[in-house]
């Protein structure tokens, strides 16, 4: 297997894709950094997990780890907290999961931050940004609460446990479901399987009736979902008019998730809180706390400006370019030829 | 018996869900960027043969099934069983109609079968992919056609019914295709 397992024609239209990705930034006035992929700390994330090495040589002399980052947002962060102005990154992502269709544990990542933005203007400038590389059709937008008004006819900043496992049993007789203690795992469940597939389908009650009819490209139009509940809020500040929600959203595209952006955090403090409720999280579900990183935090006290920042999968979103069914034939080795 | 993370989930594990053991035919994981990830799984339960999908919370733990397939020689049915025999050791597996129901038109003596186990009990018989039969009945046909179009009814010596080209007779052995219940071809004697 020492073989790439994408074709040397694709990885060539890889490199024009990546430039295209930098011409447009360039033509913004958005400047590219480079951030450490190596860092002392992590992210807090219940549902995210860093890999670590050891570090022997320390200067105190000790033995340490070091996490290998799931996203350069905290370095990003300080950089805007330092005046940096809009800034993008193309790099290296680690995430300790099974590999599969859509992620390899090992991606390529590009992330920006516009300063001034909110999450309604960065949603599209990503939407500018995808017809430009992958002359996408312009996308639709849709409220994670009218998501599942229109594909599932309830309001999911209104429910409960009782009436999500209500709804679950007309989708799964799956019994763990059933004994799940936490709301957003039952939403996600809904999302990922009932909502999610059909996003951005045009003709979405035709492929229900017709299951056997191959889908193309003109078959779909990116859909952002946003405003998701504020359990949800990870990094985004929660809504001064609708405290139900939170200023975050995702892109979909073809039923894969390619980006998820905030109008970011800014309160250092609420910020804590956030690092120290996930580390509670994680302790109950029987997991290690993770070091919180208090540059980050020092970052925000000191000032971070009112902006909005996004990440999206490369590989992912070159693979739907390409029309490719697996992510491995859109980058050079997967981890199984590493 | 051993239990399986998902993590390990793959086509082709055996586990017990609903009290079943069962075969996974695809295992996909589903992971989005900021919340609980899951395993979505097609499975066929190998003892109904039904084929269902189902999800599980990624690093749960899912008890695996003591399931094997051997290749055992079918020999005969005494009216309750049905008698495989290993052609190496000799050694004999006995399998009620529960377990050969979906073959039994297919059975044919000393034809090598493939039996499921659990637990050392035969949950399935799968029958060679082809097998030759005799014709018993069919009608005569229409003189003059070779072409073969449309074709018509054959009973088989096991009681089989497939269909075939309108110039095969009675009396003939015909090849059949045990996945479709097609006609291949007819069998020179």
């Amino acid at each position: 297997m020492w073989q790439p397992s994408a074709s040397i024609p694709t990885l060539k239209a890889r490199s024009i894709f990546l430039a295209a990705i930098r011409q447009f930034f360039a033509s913004k006035d958005v400047w590219e950094v480079e951030t450490p992929i190596l860092s002392n700390n992590t992210v807090t994330d219940l549902h995210l997990d860093a890999f670590n090495t050891q570090f022997n040589f320390d200067v105190t002399g000790e033995q340490k780890s070091l996490f290998l980052q799931t996203s350069p947002e905290f370095a990003m962060k300080r950089l805007l907290a330092a005046d940096s102005g809009a800034i993008f990154q193309i790099t290296k992502a680690f995430r300790h999961e099974a590999a599969g269709r859509f992620h390899n544990p090992e991606f390529t990542m590009l992330e920006w931050y516009r300063p001034d933005f909110d999450d309604k203007k960065l949603m599209a400038e990503l939407d500018e940004l995808l017809q430009f590389t992958i002359n996408t059709k312009p996308a639709i937008y849709l409220s994670y609460q009218q998501a599942f008004i229109d594909y599932l006819s309830f309001d999911p900043l209104a429910t409960n446990l009782t009436e999500l496992k209500s709804i679950i049993t007309k989708h799964s007789t799956d019994e763990w479901l059933q004994q799940e203690t936490k709301t957003d795992t039952l939403l996600q469940w809904l999302f990922s399987m009932k909502i999610e597939p059909l996003l951005g389908l045009h003709s979405a009650l035709n492929a229900s009736e017709n299951p056997e009819k191959k889908l193309s490209s003109d078959d779909w139009t990116p859909c952002f979902i946003y405003d998701f509940p504020a359990s949800q809020a990870s990094l985004a500040k929660v809504s001064q008019s609708d405290s139900r929600v939170a200023h975050r959203f995702e892109l979909y595209y073809q039923g894969v998730e390619l980006a998820n952006g905030f109008y970011e955090l800014q309160d250092n403090k609420e910020q804590l809180r956030r690092f120290n409720a996930d580390n509670a999280l994680r302790v109950q579900a029987g997991l290690p706390a993770k070091p919180i990183d208090n540059n980050l935090l020092a970052a925000l006290e000191s000032g971070l400006p009112d902006c909005a920042g996004v990440a999206v999968g490369i590989d992912r979103l070159f693979m739907l370019k390409q029309n490719l069914t697996h992510i491995n034939q859109a980058i050079a080795f997967d981890v199984s030829r590493a | 018996m051993a239990t399986f993370s998902t993590n390990q989930f793959k086509a082709g594990l055996k586990l017990m869900i609903d009290g079943e053991p069962c075969n996974i035919l695809e295992n996909e994981n589903v992971k989005p960027g900021k919340g609980q990830a899951f395993n979505r799984v097609k499975i066929r339960k190998l003892v109904s043969g039904k084929v269902i999908e189902k999800t599980f919370k990624s690093g749960e733990s899912v008890e695996g099934a003591d399931v094997m397939d051997i290749e055992l020689a079918y020999l005969y049915n005494d009216g309750e069983f049905w008698h495989f025999m290993n052609n190496e050791t000799f050694e004999q597996v006995a399998a009620d109609e529960k377990a050969v129901v979906d073959s039994i038109k297919w059975l044919v003596e000393n034809d090598v079968c493939t039996l499921t186990l659990w637990n050392n009990n035969p949950i399935a018989v799968t029958p060679p992919n082809f097998v030759e039969l005799e014709i018993t009945e069919t009608d005569p046909g229409l003189k003059g056609d070779t072409a073969g179009t449309g074709g018509k009814p054959a009973t088989l010596s096991t009681g089989a019914v497939v269909r075939v080209p309108l110039f095969v007779q009675t009396g003939e052995v015909i090849k059949v295709d045990t996945r479709t219940g097609d006609y291949v071809g007819r069998v020179q004697k």
